[in-house]
């Protein structure tokens, strides 16, 4: 590749510079141009919302988010999809890290057709499974919980953190556990001292996914919680009807935390696509 | 004390017999080489001793405790890798100090006990980095130290030195010879270079197809190799090989002469000398001249016997060019005979 490049004329090379550029700026317009209008509507008023043509800068009206402050129910709903993300994160983790370590060190009879399952329960849609669920949380008294919720996300998660950690694991060569053996370490301790320091960041990625698939999950919240409504269902079940700034605002509202959290994070995120952080 | 006895050991993966009831006993502090190709089953055998594998049958006793049902920590032992193992998340100092910290020494303890193996490897002034910047020779200096530090009763080194090149892989090679003498320790040392084995060992076991072919010093297993395997493994060249007609009352045909050997009712046995006990004379076997590679301190020499690939290590003075038909006369003492069917030594 590097001496096919070396070969290349000048100009092509140039060339094909431009093109990296231009996907580059492209791929980045693709995600911040929305995220940017959604901004400015969001700190506009309800007349320039409805008026053309768009001004590209914000009028820094903060009439749309302070009414969402006190709307009533809102503050409890972005707390509960916080509850019910954290508690995601946690089980999903909890599940999937055994389950990935598992996979990549042991043999056992099955072992490739477990992979297999751990992917098709992505390919069983929620829908399906929505209305046996919903009558069964009502028996066992987990419908309209923050924990019962969490379960269903976590279903959705786990796949992901069993998939994720079971690539971490394999990377990490068998013979530090051994020598950790050998200096005195049980599996377990090993296991502590020597595999978890490396994987943490690996670990802190996944659990940042799962995190992620809880917060924009929205079908399951908005079907099995009436009281306790995380952030998506409750602005789906209110947004409907609003007048144009406030839905603005309110997918703002929704959008602006899961962005500072994987900003906050975003080492994690390199070290698990395997890019040197720094 | 620390005697290892392996008793009996066997081992299967599956259908696969990687070792067939291996006996041995390495003497207290005895450095002991397994040689062989790779597959024979030497680090199979190396990681049942170090409790990284279980065998199938057997039993492995360390000074006089079996240990086979023991996990690795409470073994006694320690062992350096292939590639290393230096954790990447802890320094040099962290990484030698490892094994004493599980053991709950104070830190005074654990810091003199990790200077002063530092100090004997060479690596004191590295001590504050992390593996990630050091080299591969340096990192081995790391292994070995956190092996040395746990002061263990035996030491296993699987293939230590293969990773590193040839002229560090020579520094090593002494330098590593050197600590495990003054450390006192048992050492078993797995490897397929049959020069860091003869260098090193005090004892070579050559291991072939799951089997010991041979257990002796570095000088027997050179000079009076047990089967036909050893003899075409050790040496480099190899030992030659040409078929002997009996000729009755001990005495042999070989390529037209005749040889004094085994007094045996076969009718044809082998012939087996080393390429550099030999040297032209008036009479002896007729060697044509294939190839010439002049290697400074000698010359070796490619010939044909008769349709067998013959090689004989010569003085580098002598003129040979290819298509010239050399007469080499063997050292009379340094013959030596196999059995074609069992492939073992005749005497």
């Amino acid at each position: 590749m590097s001496t096919a490049a070396t070969d290349m004329p000048g100009n092509t090379r140039k060339a094909g510079r431009y093109v990296y550029i231009a996907a580059v700026v492209l791929l980045c317009a693709w995600v911040i141009v929305p995220l940017y209008f959604l901004l400015i509507n969001t700190l506009s008023s309800p007349e320039a919302v409805n008026s053309f043509p768009k001004s590209f800068i914000p009028e820094f009206d903060l009439g749309s988010l302070s009414f969402f402050a006190n709307f009533a129910g809102m503050l409890t709903a972005l707390k509960n999809s916080i509850i019910v993300a954290g508690l995601t994160m946690i089980m999903s983790i909890a599940i999937g890290a055994p389950a990935g370590y598992a996979l990549s060190r042991f043999d056992f009879p099955g072992k490739e057709l477990f992979r297999m399952l751990i992917l098709l329960t992505r390919a069983f849609p929620l829908p399906l499974l929505a209305l046996p669920l919903a009558v069964m949380f009502i028996r066992t008294g987990l419908d309209d919980t923050a924990f019962g919720l969490a379960l269903v996300h976590t279903t959705l998660a786990v796949p992901f953190a069993v998939l994720i950690t079971f690539s971490l694991f394999s990377g990490i060569p068998i013979e530090l556990e051994e020598a950790a053996w050998t200096l005195g370490c049980t599996r377990l301790t090993a296991f502590t001292k020597v595999v978890l320091p490396l994987i943490l960041p690996g670990i802190t990625a996944s659990a940042i996914f799962a995190f992620v698939i809880s917060w924009n999950e929205v079908f399951a919240a908005a079907v099995l919680t009436i009281e306790n409504r995380t952030l998506t269902a409750f602005l789906l079940q209110n947004l409907d009807t609003s007048p144009l700034h406030l839905k603005f605002a309110g997918g703002f509202i929704l959008v602006v935390p899961a962005l500072i959290f994987i900003f906050a994070v975003r080492k994690y995120l390199f070290a698990m696509w395997g890019i040197a952080n720094r | 004390m620390a005697v290892i006895e392996i008793k009996n050991v066997a081992k299967r993966f599956g259908d696969y017999q990687a070792l067939h009831d291996i006996n041995m006993t390495i003497e207290d502090q005895e450095f002991m080489c397994l040689l062989g190709a790779s597959g024979c089953g030497k680090s199979t055998l190396l990681r049942i001793i170090a409790g990284l594998e279980t065998a199938t049958s057997g039993e492995v006793w360390i000074g006089g405790r079996r240990i086979d049902n023991l996990s690795p920590k409470d073994r006694g032992i320690s062992m350096v890798f292939q590639n290393y193992a230096v954790f990447p998340h802890l320094t040099v100092f962290e990484n030698i100090g490892f094994g004493l910290r599980m053991q709950k020494l104070p830190n005074d303890e654990v810091k003199r006990r990790v200077e002063r193996t530092a100090e004997l490897m060479h690596i004191e002034q590295l001590l504050k980095r992390y593996s990630g910047e050091l080299s591969g020779g340096q990192r081995q200096r790391v292994a070995v130290a956190r092996a040395l530090a746990m002061e263990p009763d035996v030491i296993l080194m699987d293939e230590p030195l293969s990773n590193l090149d040839a002229l560090l892989r020579m520094e090593m090679r002494a330098e590593l010879k050197g600590v495990l003498a003054e450390s006192k320790t048992t050492a078993i040392y797995v490897t397929h270079d049959q020069v860091e084995a003869m260098s090193m060992a005090d004892r070579i076991s050559v291991m072939h197809e799951g089997r010991i072919a041979q257990n002796a010093t570095p000088v027997e297993v050179y000079r009076n190799p047990a089967e036909k395997f050893v003899a075409g493994f050790i040496g480099n060249p190899p030992m030659n090989f040409l078929d002997a007609k009996s000729a009755g009352s001990g005495n042999w045909t070989v390529a037209g002469q005749s040889f004094a050997g085994p007094a045996i009712d076969k009718a044809a046995i082998e012939f087996a000398i080393r390429p550099e006990d030999m040297a032209p004379a008036e009479t002896g076997i007729a060697a044509t001249a294939r190839v010439v590679e002049p290697l400074g301190a000698h010359l070796l020499v490619t010939c044909d016997v008769g349709g067998t690939l013959f090689r004989a290590v010569l003085d580098s003075d002598l003129v040979v060019h290819p298509g010239d038909i050399l007469t080499l006369a063997p050292q009379a003492d340094r013959i030596r005979w196999f059995d074609p069917e069992t492939t073992q030594a005749l005497s």
